[in-house]
């Protein structure tokens, strides 16, 4: 690692310390459960649709700082957005970790994740809670 | 000359002077997934290239001559290493293909549907798959042998587990998890009364301690290079004389037959005939090399230098906040393998953070899954830092440092 802030952005360090939309929704359409094998992470989301929209988002799960903050700034900024939308910027997410594109707007805060693709040991750390999602718009 | 470890030895090994690019002085301890390099190891490598390089018992010209030599007395120089002939060492890709070449080759053969297949719980996942999947084939059972809370295997245990229907005992010298050593001369004894083979998984123990495949009458004894100071993708099967040919070859083609014809082929002799295709002779090469390295640092000192290193760790860590340590006390069960966990820090972003002090670790599963569920670890997942000859008790100071600064920034 360059430097501690290289991965670890202040966002990334207060949604790890206090994440968003942690728990479980009394009702929901789609339940997904993903594991990431090489490091242990696991994630639980669940999601509500409405109007083809996003009506509400929660995810449970266990794992490392980056995994658990992605997740949690992944809720935030997909709670709400029109499922296609969401699609199109879960995989701009991925692109922009997996990849190294450079960050789109769309993402706002998600951008700062884009220092990961430089460490690819964290790339699924980061991306877990992304593909979950993905699995969970796709069927 | 007598070489005193740590200080000393690492003038030897060019890596250890890097400097990360934030200016931290690199400090690997991460011996337990691969160690480095000494310089006569890599002048090894490029000589052979230089002045050796053919195909090895092919071509009789002069360096077609020079390379069986070299391959020839690698072999030798492995089987002294260990106390065995040298056609009972074959040649593999590393403890994993060793393995496989075990379990197909001798496996396939020998266990039917019924049979037993006894591991320890503690295994590598390369000593635990490869049977799991053999017990899988042949609808026979397969049998994880449970531990103690530190970790440690209950000779008791394994006895009731070994049942005259067992026909494989698979063991560990060393454990790759918590640096566990194993007590392989009793697993042995035990499997080779219920007339089991007994095999011994020496991928972390070989490096750290004189190993006799006669006085631990193994059957069977697998190693990689890479885990003792030699090359990637050389590793060691060894195999008892008494056995060595009732294998069936697991890989079949060029170098290993005796005579070929259109609807039938004769095998050459072992090792030979374990070693189909082109060999690895520059990782050979490479690994007789370090070989002759470690001998000529005294294989008896290596453990001694660990432990002193796993203790004066131990003992620093122990009184630090937070910080969980596995595996027993009782350091004369162990090698130079330190499990821990920062209570409320996943071990990933522990390494990340030590990782930004200079200091490279393992985080993980350490590919030994199983020990890691049956202990209950946080996360499944562990921080691990291990030590080999070239560490010092300073490099466990900057380890402890940068604990606290792990500390410091997930408060």
């Amino acid at each position: 690692m360059r430097d501690f802030s290289d991965l670890y952005a202040e966002i990334i360090m207060d949604h790890q310390k206090h994440p968003r939309n942690f728990g479980t929704l009394p009702i929901f359409d789609k339940e997904v459960q993903m594991t990431n094998s090489s490091c242990g992470d696991q994630i639980s989301l669940q999601v509500k649709f409405e109007d083809g929209k996003i009506k509400d988002i929660k995810f449970k799960g266990m794992g490392c700082a980056i995994s658990m903050a992605s997740a949690s700034v992944m809720t935030e900024l997909l709670k709400g957005t029109d499922v296609n939308e969401a699609k199109r910027i879960s995989s701009e997410f991925i692109e922009m970790v997996t990849n190294g594109k450079a960050p789109v707007d769309d993402l706002k805060d998600a951008q700062v994740f884009s220092g990961v693709s430089k460490y690819p040991m964290r790339v699924k750390c980061a991306t877990l809670a992304w593909h979950a999602v993905q699995k969970a718009l796709s069927d | 000359m007598q070489y005193r470890l740590g200080s000393e030895v690492k003038k030897d090994f060019p890596i250890l002077s890097t400097v990360l690019p934030n200016g931290k002085r690199l400090v690997y301890l991460d011996n337990a997934a691969t160690t480095q390099k000494p310089i006569q190891v890599i002048n090894a490598l490029a000589d052979f290239y230089k002045f050796t390089n053919a195909n090895v018992a092919r071509s009789a010209h002069y360096l077609g001559e020079k390379t069986t030599i070299a391959y020839n007395d690698a072999r030798k120089e492995v089987a002294k290493f260990i106390n065995a002939d040298q056609d009972e060492i074959i040649f593999t890709s590393g403890t994993t293909e060793s393995i496989n070449t075990i379990a197909y080759g001798w496996g396939d053969e020998n266990v039917s549907e019924g049979d037993e297949i006894v591991v320890m719980t503690s295994e590598h996942h390369s000593d635990f798959v490869p049977w799991q999947q053999l017990a899988l084939r042949k609808k026979a059972h397969f049998k994880v042998v449970p531990l103690r809370e530190d970790g440690t295997i209950d000779i008791d245990t394994v006895k009731r587990y070994v049942t005259s229907k067992t026909k494989v005992v698979a063991c560990a010298g060393m454990t790759n998890s918590f640096g566990i050593i194993n007590p392989v001369e009793e697993i042995g004894h035990i499997a080779h009364k219920s007339g089991a083979v007994f095999v011994v998984d020496g991928a972390q123990s070989v490096p750290s301690m004189p190993t006799d495949v006669k006085r631990m009458d193994a059957d069977f004894l697998s190693f990689s290079g890479h885990k003792m100071l030699g090359p990637m993708g050389i590793g060691v099967l060894y195999v008892k004389k008494s056995i060595i040919e009732s294998l069936k070859p697991f890989l079949t083609g060029g170098g290993m037959i005796d005579e070929v014809k259109n609807d039938s082929t004769t095998f050459a002799c072992a090792p030979d005939r374990y070693e189909a295709g082109t060999p690895n002779v520059e990782g050979a090469v490479g690994l007789a090399t370090a070989i002759r390295y470690l001998r000529e640092i005294g294989m008896e000192g290596i453990l001694e230098h660990e432990r002193d290193l796993l203790g004066y760790a131990y003992e620093r860590l122990s009184s630090v906040d937070r910080v969980i340590l596995y595996g027993p006390k009782n350091f004369e069960k162990r090698g130079g393998i330190l499990s821990f966990n920062i209570r409320g820090i996943h071990p990933h972003d522990v390494a990340s953070i030590l990782d930004a002090n200079g200091v490279a670790i393992r985080s993980g599963h350490h590919c030994a899954q199983p020990i890691l569920r049956y202990l209950n670890v946080e996360f499944m997942a562990t921080a691990r830092a291990s030590f080999y000859i070239y560490n010092e008790r300073s490099d466990i100071d900057v380890l402890v440092d940068a604990i606290e600064d792990a500390k410091r920034r997930f408060s």
